[in-house]
């Protein structure tokens, strides 16, 4: 097996909750992500989900170094980043990017959408071939804009359209591998469609690597070749698309499954719905034992006493005392 | 810009009408030709600011006093006054004004200032100029110094912020108008000894220095909020995710988003400054006689309120006006920079 373009070993990524005042004093660590490992192979897309606040979007940003990781070790291509200093990012920042969820704040209002573009070459100092107008308006044409459009502002596009920006300015620099941090949360259904297979379609011509970030399941199914499940600062299970979605074992990701509308009222009705009660642990208190035991209906004794460790259950990897 | 169907006058090509219309309904949706009708930020804020009633005249009399101000020895030179020389004929021996309304006359538009005699056109346009040099000197150094101030905080956070935040508390918690009545005496007479300044100068710039250093706060304060909530945007993030440096990062993405509070702020500090020289000057730390000032003018008509009362109301009025036109214009740019105040 080739090189993994990206791999992440126990990384951890803590946010100090500190008093306020000139001498502060740290009261504790928000444990955003808590020693999680992945891998992504060239080519490969890794769907990532979870609910709100799990740390799905802290891993993404962690991996690209725009936080500085608490432990552990992100290697993007065979090269240990984790230590990198900004000026040593800066040359590797051409070969991985990011997407963001909301397009209206990804977009700074007072530049124009040819400016926006531009910025990648204009930081990195590259000057593209047959220069910076015609490649920003190439890279327009590609995302599906119309690139007469290149002097307008970004109040001057829909949603989507303003999502196509920012996938042209993440693809200026032509990077291998790019986060889409729930890149298609805010559209509407039928552009995110669109959008989907815009991302599919570039993943194809420019051999990109996604990590996909995503809180609707059926989004991340359509676009991944594997899938990691997160709750709580933590890896619950990471498998096959498929195996995900048709034999889950672990069960919190019975749980969000099942949460998944059938487009069948039939089959919906008959189903089994498992309704998750309470909410997310404080992260900077986590449970002890499974992180997972204070919503589980299967928790014995052994879930509060002992972290369960991601193993091999089939095809998949999971993190449960008591898989499927 | 409407379409010019309606009324087709006899012997007009109809033709050219309905291209005419066709254009019309073309630009209406931003396409005419090859060309596209694009609208920066800027142009939307100025299509909102026409639209808007008060804005316009508001304007118009800001620009107008201003120019009183800059243009005064023109003014004075074309309609023939002068602010230094005392017209005996204008009062009585017992120094009351001639004439009715404070004197006004063609030689004296405006009157004649009892018991001196000097013109009060003149003493109010030189007096305008003095109040304008503190007002947009203070205001330019206040804005400079909060700027700087609110981004390094609201950026760097962290020490930086604490320590800065800290004394911003400090001077705002500080009886700041007592502190200058209380500083002015031995302030002034320091920088009259040590040559940089003498008499009125010195004055000015005693003004000017300390209503700029405790006028920043608050503009640092509002910029340091801003620069809290800028820096998380994701277009701030994308920049990073980019290779931005922090020096880009400020003047490239978080500057444009912050012109909006200056122009504000200043409108609305002009004013406020304007007023601030007038009162401190009517309390007798700001300009002395016989430089003309307004708060000088006014600290005088107070003598002759009863028996002169245009020489009072006259420059109470323009006080008034000035400060009202400025701060109405700082409103109106305001709801036009602002675009959740859209009305249309």
């Amino acid at each position: 097996m080739s090189v993994p373009i990206m791999e992440v070993r126990d990384l951890a990524k803590f946010f100090p909750l500190a008093s306020q005042g000139i001498f502060s004093r740290v009261k504790g660590d928000n444990k955003a992500v808590n020693g999680i490992s992945f891998s992504i192979r060239p080519g490969e897309t890794l769907g990532l989900v979870g609910e709100s606040g799990c740390g799905k979007s802290t891993v993404g940003r962690t991996i690209l170094k725009l936080y500085e990781p608490t432990s552990g070790s992100i290697i993007f291509e065979g090269e240990d980043i984790s230590n990198y200093s900004n000026s040593q990012m800066k040359a590797l920042r051409t070969k991985m990017q990011m997407i963001f969820q909301d397009p209206y704040s990804s977009l700074n209002p007072r530049h124009t959408v040819g400016s926006i573009i531009a910025a990648s070459y204009e930081i990195q100092k590259i000057v593209p071939e047959g220069g910076v107008k015609k490649a920003v308006q190439e890279l327009m044409e590609r995302v599906g804009l119309n690139p007469e459009h290149y002097n307008r502002y970004p109040h001057e596009f829909s949603g989507g359209q303003r999502q196509r920006i920012g996938i042209a300015r993440a693809l200026a620099l032509k990077p291998k591998f790019i986060v889409c941090d729930e890149a298609v949360s805010a559209l509407d259904v039928s552009i995110q469609a669109q959008v989907i297979n815009l991302l599919a379609d570039l993943r194809d011509d420019f051999g990109l690597s996604y990590l996909f970030i995503a809180h609707d399941l059926s989004v991340v199914q359509h676009i991944s070749d594997r899938v990691a499940v997160m709750y709580l600062g933590k890896i619950m299970e990471l498998a096959d698309v498929d195996s995900i979605y048709n034999s889950p074992h672990h069960p919190y990701t019975k749980a969000l499954l099942s949460a998944v509308p059938l487009p069948d009222p039939l089959l919906e009705e008959k189903r089994e719905q498992i309704v998750l009660s309470g909410d997310l642990p404080n992260p900077a208190d986590p449970p002890a034992g499974c992180v997972f035991n204070t919503r589980c209906w299967k928790a014995k004794e052994v879930c509060f006493a002992t972290q369960p460790e991601l193993l091999q259950v089939g095809s998949s990897q999971v993190a449960c005392h008591f898989p499927e | 810009m409407g379409p010019g169907v309606d009324t087709p006058t006899a012997g007009s090509d109809l033709a050219k009408i309905l291209k005419t219309h066709y254009r019309a309904q073309m630009a209406s949706i931003g396409l005419v030709g090859a060309g596209l009708v694009s609208r920066s930020p800027r142009e939307l804020a100025w299509r909102r600011f026409r639209a808007n009633r008060i804005g316009i005249p508001a304007a118009v009399a800001s620009v107008g006093i201003a120019f009183f101000a800059i243009f005064a020895p023109l003014i004075a030179w074309a309609i023939n006054v002068n602010p230094n020389d005392r017209d005996g004929t204008a009062i009585t021996e017992r120094g009351q004004t001639i004439g009715r309304f404070g004197g006004m006359s063609w030689n004296h538009p405006l009157g004649v200032e009892p018991g001196i005699a000097y013109d009060l056109l003149a003493r109010l346009m030189y007096g305008a100029r003095i109040s304008f040099m503190v007002a947009v000197i203070s205001t330019f150094a206040t804005v400079a110094l909060g700027l700087i101030i609110g981004i390094v905080s609201g950026y760097y956070r962290g020490r930086v912020d604490s320590v800065f935040g800290r004394f911003t508390d400090f001077l705002l918690a500080f009886p700041s108008f007592f502190m200058i009545i209380a500083l002015s005496g031995p302030t002034i007479q320091r920088i009259e000894r040590s040559g940089i300044a003498r008499d009125n100068s010195a004055r000015i710039l005693y003004l000017i220095v300390i209503l700029s250093f405790f006028g920043w706060p608050y503009f640092s304060r509002i910029i340091r909020s801003q620069v809290l909530s800028l820096r998380e945007r994701d277009y701030v993030v994308a920049a990073r995710a980019l290779g931005a440096s922090n020096r880009r990062i400020i003047f490239k993405e978080l500057l444009p988003n912050l012109w909006t509070p200056v122009i504000v702020y200043v409108s609305l500090a002009l004013p406020g400054y304007l007023a601030a020289e007038a009162v401190f000057s009517y309390l007798g730390i700001g300009i002395q006689p016989p430089s003309a000032s307004w708060g000088l003018i006014i600290a005088d008509s107070t003598k002759y309120i009863l028996s002169e009362p245009t020489y009072f109301f006259i420059p109470a009025i323009s006080l008034i006006l000035v400060v009202l036109s400025f701060n109405l214009l700082g409103d109106a740019i305001r709801d036009a920079l602002d675009p959740k105040s859209e009305q249309s």
